[in-house]
């Protein structure tokens, strides 16, 4: 079988800088500093998200979500954004419903998983008005790790043979102690990243309860990285038991205290996803006509995340999901 | 199909075959649905052993109820480790995770799933999910299994996207595309049958039969062709105990054995 059935390269179009030394750059100028970064999400995004930025969202597209952040950004009208597509589910369709992206890198986006796929989000893709290039959670999962390693790309072994492969912007190269085929998978390096977190102290010194996901690459990997939290702790509490620690406060720019700021999706030991909500978000954004009052509704007409989670049920629906989390 | 009366549903059916193919002291990735209350079930009757990972980073959980999602708390309810997605894919690229389950849109005669676009690419008829997962643990893991109905409309010549690699165009393809030796498809478990893969064709062979379901069914069912063996076995059909454990402890809800199969 002849090696040149399959392509060394993608046909995609790589969105961001894998270069080390001019990340380096940006990092040599980037605050170390341990200064109180607490501010609203309202001021976080005016200073800390561009037109035209390439945003990654921590968590798992309903879990542990950063969604005052994403209403935030629909609320001021960002828009040209890129995305990194690292299981964006319900992340995705806020975002693809505001119209507020233009480019995206696929490894999962448009579904939610087993509720079913989003008509706003597919719209974007079958009326091609977005940019794809196409990757996998594991590729995106390694180029922020290289991006994390400082170095311009991290070998694999996924990918090959595939149409996703033929579809991205990686490239192939040979091992030089083994010969082995590889895909080489360029730091994924993002402008900006939002990451919803248990709790952090007013630095940016955060715990992640349970899995964290890609968080522990994606806040080192992000240019400018933005912290909602569930509480802000002293920094005697972070230094009491430094294990936990999954960020650090020189990754982090803004921390912005976001009580149930993962709402409608799921805080791990605190409170289940709102199921109800997300069927509501599947059932009005298919359509404009049902779509701009929805959105009216949730976002551009709350003038924060705590309005909008009154008009969800507040308190009282908190506690409903918070025994739903606990099994009770 | 014959008519035969049966004490369980189709998707009862193929969640207790898959459940057999999942041997003790492994390991194998799952998503939601299907594929995780076949680990569950597997769990509780001949592999208490088997280690189930989820690919967000809940490894070895004691399940609760089923999850809704793959990052949802559930899945590492108890676990061993609340880890990271990054932890899971480097196990699989390890040697270390033994099976996965994958689904899709459209699986061709060699295994290869599609589960991103339907029509062309740049302006699909219709835009799927993309691979999440599934390529990765297609190209990493040992033993690829696919739970799926099975009908002419997934069951398809050619895919019109290769998300995830099966043999790619046959034997040797995997290798010389890079992947790692030794891996590829395993078992494609319908609502009809029970398939393999021909070890010098790594074509899409036929194991068994369920109850009541003939070669016709089959071949009316799928859009390429199959390869049969000599003699067609029949699958076993679920045990009163697998029942018994599928529906009172791992789906008591019914949010995967209520639904249809097809």
């Amino acid at each position: 079988m002849e090696d040149s059935l399959f392509p060394r390269s993608g046909d995609g179009r790589l969105f961001m800088d894998p270069h080390p030394d001019r990340a380096r750059e940006f990092f040599r100028s980037k605050s170390r500093a341990m200064v109180d970064k607490t501010m609203t999400v309202s001021e976080a995004v005016r200073r800390f998200v561009k037109d035209g930025d390439y945003l990654a969202v921590g968590g798992f597209g309903t879990n542990r979500i950063p969604t005052a952040l994403l209403h935030e950004v629909l609320r001021q009208g960002r828009k040209s954004l890129g995305l990194s597509g690292h299981t964006a589910t319900h992340d995705f369709q806020i975002l693809a419903a505001g119209g507020v992206i233009d480019r995206v890198d696929v490894a999962y986006v448009i579904g939610l998983e087993a509720r079913g796929l989003s008509k706003a989000a597919r719209k974007l893709f079958e009326e091609a008005q977005i940019e794809v290039c196409e990757w996998t959670n594991g590729a995106l999962a390694w180029r922020y790790k290289a991006a994390v390693m400082g170095t311009p790309y991290i070998p694999a072994r996924v990918m090959l043979g595939s149409d996703t492969f033929v579809k991205s912007a990686a490239k192939i190269v040979t091992c030089p102690y083994t010969g082995l085929k590889l895909v080489a998978l360029p730091a994924l390096y993002p402008d900006v990243a939002f990451i919803h977190v248990h709790r952090s102290d007013i630095y940016g010194n955060a715990q992640i309860d349970g899995i964290s996901v890609a968080d522990f690459d994606v806040a080192r990997a992000a240019k400018r990285v933005i912290l909602t939290t569930e509480e802000i702790v002293p920094t005697d509490f972070i230094r009491k038991d430094p294990t936990r620690t999954v960020i650090t406060h020189y990754c982090v720019d803004a921390v912005c205290h976001v009580p149930y700021g993962s709402y409608p999706g799921n805080m791990p030991y605190a409170y289940f996803s709102d199921e109800e909500h997300l069927k509501e978000w599947l059932a009005n954004d298919g359509k404009p006509e049902t779509l701009r009052p929805f959105l009216e509704k949730y976002i551009y007409g709350t003038k924060d995340f705590a309005e909008y989670l009154e008009l969800c049920g507040g308190e009282a629906k908190m506690e409903a999901l918070r025994r739903k989390e606990f099994l009770e | 199909m014959s008519e035969h009366v049966k004490k369980y549903n189709a998707m009862e059916l193929m969640i207790c075959l898959a459940a057999r193919f999942l041997e003790d002291g492994k390991t194998v990735v799952v998503g939601t649905g299907a594929p995780c209350a076949a680990a569950m079930l597997a769990q509780k009757t001949h592999a208490p052993n088997l280690t189930v990972f989820f690919e967000a980073g809940g490894i070895a959980p004691l399940l609760p109820t089923m999850p809704i999602s793959v990052g949802d708390s559930r899945t590492f309810h108890k676990a061993i480790m609340a880890s990271s997605m990054i932890d899971v894919m480097d196990a699989c690229q390890r040697g270390v995770v033994d099976y996965c389950f994958l689904g899709g849109a459209q699986i061709d005669m060699y295994g290869n799933i599609n589960s991103t676009v339907i029509g062309d690419f740049m302006k699909p008829r219709v835009r799927l999910p993309g691979s999440g997962g599934a390529n990765d643990l297609a190209s990493l893991t040992w033993r690829t299994m696919v739970i799926t109905p099975h009908d002419k409309r997934r069951f398809v010549p050619k895919v019109d996207f290769i998300t995830s690699p099966g043999y790619l165009t046959g034997k040797g393809a995997r290798e010389v595309a890079g992947l790692p030796p030794g891996t590829g498809p395993y078992k494609i478990i319908t609502n009809l049958c029970v398939m393999g893969f021909d070890e010098e064709t790594c074509r899409m062979r036929v194991e068994s039969l369920h109850t009541g379901v003939t070669k016709e069914d089959v071949v009316a069912a799928t859009g390429f062709e199959l390869i049969w063996p000599e003699h067609v076995l029949t699958s076993g059909e679920p045990t009163e105990e697998e029942l018994e454990i599928l529906r009172n402890e791992v789906d008591p809800m019914k949010y995967i054995i209520g639904r249809e199969a097809v």
